[in-house]
């Protein structure tokens, strides 16, 4: 096993990489589709951005453990995408199973978001990214944890954003949810701005 | 041979995998069991469903979880009213009070031609947005804005603006009184259903004032107080109110007011007839 070696340094710039720079929803394009579909609502987004950081932060260790303990050792490391989205769906049953049972005041927040991270494509790509880079275990995990936060505060900002529109009075043509794509587009560019353009 | 062994060992760690993790989501949801009420499960077939939020939760399952807990009564949703109180009083084994069913109705009567505008509003269409620019564009500070926020909050379809001021369809009106919360000029009132006069205007400005904003507003002259039989209108802070528990419909009210702000609904076949005007309500009821 050959991880890329990280400093603690290199480990505190891939997580602010992965909140800007490299954010999951403006620069890698994952988990668009909570990101559009629960954005409505601020209070929502932040339901959805925390249990997604959850999510994320977790099966970060554990998609770790199965390929390096499992996968590997038997040569099935093209079968990864499929066993890390068997382990996240199972992962996050569990998680909502323990949730439900001991922390209920969470499990109220975010109960019904839960069950629409078990094939979030945001989830499964931190955890293939975790692999792609090489990253050891606890770099691993910081990692799903920044992407999360990262995802966080895009959809946060998005419901801001899609809270104002509310009251817009766009031409027929855009109201709705094309007016909300061109706001999703307006938001990625900014946050281009952050890795900078080059030709 | 190789190959075959290849693709062996691949399905025996998937078969491997999803065994583990069958068996662990087995295990966790015995270990994990939350033993849930079942009465909840009843009451929420029972409620309405609609989650108006009128019980002031978020949902009819915050409220089922609430009453079986005890928080709450039997009777707290007003949109279900008698028949369901009754049910939810029976699965939870108690007696029920039966609540009085209610419906919305917007205090104001004053179209855009007839209420007087400050200034011409053109901004965000939200009456809380307009409420921020100096209390909205109407002259009058209780006047409804008429931009549709209840219409918006209305989970029933009930309320729609017509001329400038919002209109409860009685038909529709559940009487949750998610309205009453959403407005921000506080106009829209919950009145018993069969309650049969009200006053449409709830300003509070003195009459030579009231006179000068809006050509339907309440100048207090207490023509009203002074012929009601029964004591039930009063004007209290330069406005006619009705208390309800002594109305008794007769509609004196509505033929002595001067500035023809008292509405009067009739039945008709049963169903409610809201009027305007006495010779109005005569032409709808022949």
């Amino acid at each position: 096993m050959n991880f890329t070696a990280l400093s603690f340094t290199d480990v505190l710039l891939l997580m602010l990489g992965a909140v800007l720079t490299e954010n999951f929803i403006f620069s890698k394009f994952y988990g668009c589709c909570p990101f559009l579909g629960v954005s409505d609502k601020p209070d929502k987004a932040i339901g959805m951005g925390m249990a997604v950081t959850f999510v994320m932060t977790v099966s970060g260790a554990v998609t770790w453990a199965v390929y390096y303990l499992i996968l590997l050792p038997l040569k099935l490391e093209y079968l990864r995408t499929v066993a890390f989205i068997l382990i996240i769906a199972a992962l996050v049953q569990v998680i909502e199973m323990f949730l439900r049972k001991f922390v209920p005041a969470l499990y109220n927040s975010l109960g019904i978001y839960l069950p629409l991270i078990t094939t979030n494509c945001a989830v499964l790509g931190a955890a293939l990214v975790n692999i792609q880079k090489g990253y050891g275990f606890i770099p691993s995990v910081c990692y799903g944890f920044a992407a999360g936060r990262g995802f966080t505060l895009a959809i946060t900002i998005f419901a801001g954003v899609r809270a104002k529109l509310e009251f817009a009075d766009p031409p027929r043509a855009f109201k709705g949810f094309p007016m909300t794509l061109l706001a999703a587009g307006l938001l990625a560019m900014i946050f281009s701005g952050f890795s900078g353009i080059s030709f | 041979m190789n190959d075959y062994m290849s693709i062996l060992i691949a399905a025996g760690v998937f078969a491997g995998l999803g065994l583990l993790a069958g068996a662990l989501l087995a295990a966790a949801s015995k270990i994990f069991e939350v033993k849930k009420d079942e009465r909840e499960d009843h009451i929420v077939a029972v409620l309405p469903g609609a989650n108006c939020g009128g019980c002031g939760r978020s949902g009819c399952a915050a409220l089922a979880a609430d009453i079986v807990a005890g928080k709450a009564a039997p009777s707290s949703c007003t949109v279900g009213g008698a028949a369901v109180a009754k049910q939810i009083g029976e699965i939870m084994g108690v007696e029920t009070e039966i609540p009085m069913r209610m419906r919305a109705q917007v205090m104001c009567s004053g179209t855009s031609e007839l209420a007087k505008k400050k200034y011409v509003y053109a901004g965000a269409r939200d009456c809380i947005a307009a409420e921020k620019m100096g209390g909205g564009d109407k002259l009058c500070a209780n006047g409804c804005i008429g931009l549709g926020t209840c219409v918006a909050t209305c989970k029933f379809g009930a309320i729609s603006v017509i001329e400038g001021v919002a209109v409860v369809d009685y038909k529709k009106c559940e009487g949750c009184g998610a309205c009453t919360y959403a407005c921000p000029k506080h106009i829209i009132k919950l009145i018993p259903y069969d309650s049969t006069h009200w006053v449409g205007c709830m300003s509070v400005e003195k009459g030579a004032t009231v006179n000068k904003q809006c050509a339907v507003g309440c100048i207090a002259c207490r023509k009203c107080e002074k012929n009601c039989p029964s004591e039930a209108i009063k004007v209290v802070n330069s406005l006619a109110s009705i208390d309800y528990t002594k109305c008794t419909g007769c509609g004196k009210c509505v033929d002595n007011c001067p500035r023809k702000i008292i509405w009067s609904s009739s039945r008709q076949n049963g169903e409610l007839v809201i009027v305007r005007l006495p010779e109005e309500n005569l032409q709808s009821l022949s």
